[in-house]
C-alpha cells in the first residue's frame, strides 16, 4: 500500500464513520421522546448500534492516520466532518427518522456485502461483523415502512411527503469521490456508485408495496462531503460541549 | 504452576454484566488464551458491535488474570471471525432460560432464516403460541415477545 492509497483508505474510513455518528446521534435524540415506550427503547438500540459502528470505523482509521478517536469525534470542526447531509438533517417527525433510517439500513446492507470482501483484511472483516448486525435494522425500519406508508391517511401522506423531501439526500450515498479510483485499483472497496442499482431495486419495491410514489427527483444537493447544512453545526455544538469544556475529564 | 487451563477456569468467574449468571467464556467472547514467559494476552470479542457492557468485561477480565498474579496482562478485541450466538454453550442457554429469556436459535451460518423466523419458545410454559413484540428489547441483543398462554411478555436473545 503506497502513501496514496493510504491516504484514500483512511478518508473512506472516515466517511463511513461519520456516516454513522451524526446518523446516531440524531437517533439518540429521541431517547426519552419515542412515540411509545417499546420504540423509545428500540430505537435507541440501534442509535447505540450505529454508535458502535461509528467507534470500530474510527479505530480502524486511527491505526492508519494514528489520530486519537476521541480527538477526532469530539475535537473536529463541522467543515472536517465528512458524512453525508442525509444524516445530518434535524430528525422531524417519527415517519421521517424512520424512513431515513430504513434508507440508509439498505444503503449499508448493500455496500457492507461489497466491503466484506475488501482486499484490506482488517475492513473486510468488521464489515463482515457489522453486516450481521443490521439485519435486525432493517427487519424493524422497513416494518415501520409499511406500517406507516399503509397506515392512516395521514400516516400516508407524511410519509410520502417525507420521502420526497429524502430521496434526493439519499443519492449523495451513490456520488463517486476521488479517493474511489485509488481504492478500486487495490480491491478495497467498490466505488458507490455501483451500489446504486441494488439499492434503487431493494427501495422501489419495499416502498411501492407500501403504496408510496418513488419521486422523480434524483439529483443530490450536493456531491461533496465536505459540504454541510447548518444542522450539522448545532448538532455538533451540542454533541461535543461537555468534551471541549472539560477536555482533560475522565469518566 | 499456573497454566491456561487455570486462567480459563479463572475466567469462568467474569460474568457478562447483561446476563449475571452467565460467564463470558460460555458467551464464546474469550477466544483466544495465550500465557508467554509469565505474561498472559487475551483476545476476545463483542457480540454486538455496540454493546456497552464491552468496556466493562474487558476490565473485569484483565482484573480477572491480574488477581492470579500476573503483571503483564493485555486484552485485545478482534472481530474475525464475527461472534456468532452458536458459540453460546449449552450451559449457557440452560441459565439464559432460568433468567426468563430464550436462547437464540442455532442456525449454523444461515442467519437471515432466522432472523425473520417469528417462533419463539416461552421460556416460562414452553408454548409456540407466541408473537415477536419489538425486535428491540431492553438490550441490544434481546428482542421483546408475547406468550399467549401465560399472557405475559418474555425476551429472547437475539440470534446472530
Amino acid at each position: 500500500m503506497n502513501t496514496n492509497h493510504q491516504t484514500a483508505l483512511a478518508q473512506k474510513l472516515l466517511f463511513l464513520a461519520d456516516d454513522e455518528l451524526i446518523l446516531a446521534h440524531r437517533n439518540s435524540e429521541w431517547t426519552g421522546h419515542g412515540p411509545i415506550l417499546e420504540e423509545d427503547i428500540a430505537f435507541t438500540n440501534i442509535a447505540l448500534d450505529e454508535m458502535g459502528h461509528a467507534a470500530t470505523w474510527h479505530r480502524l482509521r486511527q491505526e492508519l492516520t494514528g489520530e486519537d478517536v476521541d480527538t477526532a469525534v469530539f475535537f473536529r470542526d463541522p467543515a472536517a466532518y465528512r458524512n453525508v447531509q442525509l444524516v445530518e438533517l434535524p430528525h422531524g417527525d417519527w415517519a421521517f427518522s424512520m424512513l431515513r433510517q430504513y434508507l440508509f439500513d439498505v444503503y449499508e446492507l448493500v455496500h457492507l456485502a461489497q466491503l466484506a470482501t475488501s482486499s484490506y483484511r482488517p475492513l473486510a472483516e468488521a464489515a463482515a461483523k457489522i453486516r450481521v448486525e443490521e439485519i435486525y435494522h432493517l427487519r424493524h425500519t422497513a416494518a415501520w415502512v409499511t406500517r406507516l406508508g399503509l397506515g392512516t391517511a395521514e400516516s400516508h401522506q407524511r410519509m410520502q411527503t417525507t420521502l420526497d423531501t429524502l430521496w434526493p439526500y439519499a443519492q449523495q450515498l451513490f456520488v463517486n469521490l476521488p479517493e474511489d479510483e485509488a481504492l478500486g485499483e487495490m480491491g478495497m472497496a467498490v466505488s458507490p456508485s455501483s451500489l446504486l442499482e441494488e439499492w434503487q431495486h431493494l427501495t422501489t419495491t419495499h416502498l411501492t408495496q407500501a403504496n408510496l410514489i418513488i419521486p422523480t427527483n434524483h439529483m443530490p444537493p450536493t456531491t461533496d462531503r465536505a459540504d454541510h447544512t447548518d444542522h450539522l453545526t448545532s448538532l455538533l455544538a451540542e454533541m461535543q460541549s461537555v468534551a471541549r469544556q472539560y477536555p482533560t475529564a475522565v469518566w | 504452576m499456573i497454566t491456561t487451563t487455570h486462567i480459563w477456569q479463572a475466567l469462568e468467574e467474569v460474568k457478562d454484566p447483561e446476563l449475571p449468571l452467565v460467564s463470558v467464556v460460555e458467551m464464546g467472547i474469550v477466544r483466544d488464551v495465550q500465557l508467554a514467559a509469565g505474561s498472559v494476552h487475551i483476545k476476545m470479542t463483542p457480540t454486538f458491535s455496540g454493546c456497552p457492557a464491552l468496556d466493562v468485561m474487558q476490565r473485569d477480565i484483565a482484573a480477572k488474570v491480574r488477581a492470579l498474579g500476573f503483571t503483564q496482562v493485555t486484552v485485545e478485541t478482534v472481530l474475525h471471525p464475527p461472534w456468532t450466538s452458536d458459540w453460546i454453550a449449552d450451559s449457557a442457554r440452560e441459565k439464559l432460560q432460568q433468567l426468563g429469556i430464550t436462547p437464540p436459535i442455532r442456525h449454523g451460518g444461515n442467519l437471515i432464516p432466522i432472523a425473520f423466523l417469528d417462533v419463539a419458545t416461552c421460556p416460562r410454559c414452553g408454548s409456540t403460541n407466541t408473537i415477536l413484540k419489538n425486535t428491540f428489547g431492553p438490550t441490544l441483543c434481546k428482542s421483546v415477545w408475547y406468550c399467549h398462554e401465560c399472557q405475559d411478555g418474555f425476551e429472547q436473545f437475539k440470534a446472530l
